[in-house]
């Protein structure tokens, strides 16, 4: 479909995806006009010009949509009043997502959405392509972004070697005993107790509280969605996670783009032995205009699993990390007694591992080539009793690692040495 | 390694600025319940908080500092929550230096620098407008000599 100047289309019935819930929406009230007949023929013709005006909207907006590659960068122009054209240059690119919404599939097409860095953080997206160019286009950016001369016939066959994948019934059951899996059996508790104790008032509360209940169970039906088979694979690209049950969802993340790796361990999940782990990439994860399926404070890489399985992925990601902490000075009991017992922080030359929470325990590790920015903080209570925290951020939206409530003098000289092994470490990248 | 001070106008402009939410407060006071007792309680309880507060500034205009070393820039605040940020030339992406109406009035700036990190927030307020100027080129000529990629 591309022209002369190398410009593309976005697939035909991009609109139709694109309008989601809406096109469901509207299918299911003009199914009646469309098989009904013979009812009120003002209202079948209203029906219709309605139905005209958004295909016309819908055509507009596909016709004026275009994209190329240009040499290192991507171009998409867009936009009939207020005419945009925007360029994102490859290198910059930090992951590159293929996102199939369950309505995308059924017409067989997905999006492709770049994940750029920088303050602004915005992503390109082309939503939607046909489902077989969406591959070979992401294999095709992915060899731009790493430098792969323009004219590079089409990659060679990517090998994929597994690293950890998530069997339902363990998924099932973690999110059971997760924090959101709790309350929506506690929502379903108070139902079931209700209508077998006082079924007028539990109906009174359901229709009441109906809004909420919901959302509940969304959620919860939101987190199954997005991890059900869940898998990562380390390929020439970096680490390809895919899973998803609807909505299926393919990321790549770049080698050298991970910002921070968090490991963590609710409550009951450290009973069970499980734990959860993730990685923080650069660039803003909520955007504007995305489905909610794709909103995610985190990419996480496996949902649950064994400390062990996460110990081999974390040597995947990180194999200089710190393997011991040190435990924070006595005197913190008296400030955070909760915090205390999970309280640490350890180093390498390259590597910086923090560990705190008060429940739920949570483990942060920072690269110090992707140190951004490091600080001192010494509040009142601290300052009292002779600690300050030093906090270590980075280009990640979520991960915070912090070495908290430490000796002021340690502090001191854990943000000297700090710096000087960050900027070492900054150089040696 | 040397610690610069904003410029003691930055002083007299936080002094200003409380005096005049003082004023404001007293005046509100006594103007809305008159001058009975509770006005004047009122009032003299806001002349109390400005002249708490302009004590306050006072330590507070003593905490800010900044040093340019070979490789980042130490900027240090804070009364109660002291910090102490340590921001590499290499990870500034963008400086600012603006001025609101009362800065620009008492001829000051602040410059802002800005990393990739949103927490990072690196600011000196009240810089006189040459040394804001020469900061601001003077930072962005060592980023872009230290650059480093995300």
């Amino acid at each position: 479909m591309s022209d002369a100047d190398g410009w593309n289309r976005l697939h035909p019935l991009s609109p139709v995806v694109r309008g989601g819930r809406a096109t469901i929406a509207i299918a299911i009230l003009f199914l009646p006009t469309v098989f009904g007949g013979g009812r009120d023929q003002m209202r079948t013709l209203v029906d219709l010009v309605v139905v005209a005006v958004l295909v016309a909207l819908g055509f507009v907006s596909w016709i004026v949509t275009r994209w190329r590659v240009n040499g290192d960068d991507l171009q998409i122009e867009t936009g009939v009043l207020r005419r945009q054209s925007l360029r994102f240059p490859l290198s910059q690119v930090q992951a590159i997502d293929v996102v199939r919404p369950g309505l995308a599939r059924l017409f067989r097409v997905a999006e492709l959405r770049l994940r750029m860095g920088g303050a602004s953080g915005k992503s390109a997206r082309l939503a939607y392509l046909h489902e077989r160019e969406v591959e070979p286009l992401r294999d095709r950016l992915l060899a731009l972004a790493r430098g792969a001369p323009v004219g590079e016939a089409s990659p060679p066959v990517v090998e994929h070697h597994l690293l950890a994948t998530v069997p339902t019934s363990r998924l099932v059951a973690s999110i059971l005993v997760s924090d959101v899996g709790i309350a929506a059996e506690l929502v379903l508790l108070g139902l079931v107790l209700g209508i077998v104790y006082a079924p007028s008032a539990a109906a009174g509360i359901a229709s009441g509280g109906a809004v909420w209940i919901l959302s509940v169970f969304q959620l919860v039906w939101r987190r199954f969605n997005q991890e059900y088979r869940l898998s990562v694979a380390e390929v020439p690209d970096g680490l390809l996670l895919r899973g998803g049950l609807v909505a299926l969802t393919s990321e790549t993340i770049r080698p050298g783009r991970v910002q921070a790796v968090r490991l963590v361990e609710p409550m009951a999940w450290r009973l069970l032995g499980w734990c959860r782990l993730e990685v923080d990439i650069a660039g803003r994860q909520r955007s504007e205009g995305e489905g909610q399926a794709q909103r995610r404070a985190l990419r996480t890489i496996l949902p649950v699993g064994t400390p062990a399985l996460a110990d081999e992925l974390l040597d995947h990601l990180l194999p200089e990390r710190p393997r011991e902490l040190s435990p924070p000075p006595r005197r913190v009991r008296w400030k955070s007694p909760l915090r205390y017992p999970l309280l640490g922080w350890g180093r390498t030359p390259t590597c910086v591992v923090t560990r705190s929470g008060r429940l739920r325990r949570a483990t942060n590790w920072v690269p110090l080539e992707k140190v951004q920015s490091l600080r001192r903080v010494e509040g009142p209570v601290q300052r009292r009793l002779r600690l300050a925290s030093v906090h270590v951020d980075t280009a990640g939206r979520s991960v915070h690692a912090v070495i908290r409530d430490r000796d002021v003098g340690e502090a001191d000289a854990v943000l000297e040495e700090l710096v000087a092994s960050a900027r070492a470490a900054r150089k040696a990248a | 390694m040397q610690w610069h001070r904003p410029s003691a106008r930055l002083l007299a402009l936080r002094r200003l600025q409380v005096a005049i939410a003082t004023v404001a407060a007293v005046v509100a006071a006594v103007a809305a319940t008159g001058a009975s007792a509770l006005g004047l309680t009122l009032g003299g309880v806001a002349l109390v908080a400005g002249g708490a507060t302009t004590y306050f500034q006072r330590r507070r205009f003593l905490a800010w500092g900044y040093a340019e070393r070979d490789d980042d820039l130490l900027v240090r605040r804070g009364v109660m929550f002291s910090r102490l940020s340590v921001v590499p030339y290499g990870r500034m992406q963008f400086i600012d230096v603006t001025a609101g109406p009362f800065e620009r009035s008492f001829g000051l700036a602040t410059v802002r620098m800005h990393t990739a990190a949103a927490a990072s927030d690196a600011r000196i307020p009240g810089l006189p407008h040459e040394e804001a100027s020469r900061l601001r080129d003077r930072l962005a000529e060592l980023g872009e000599a230290q650059a480093a990629g995300i």
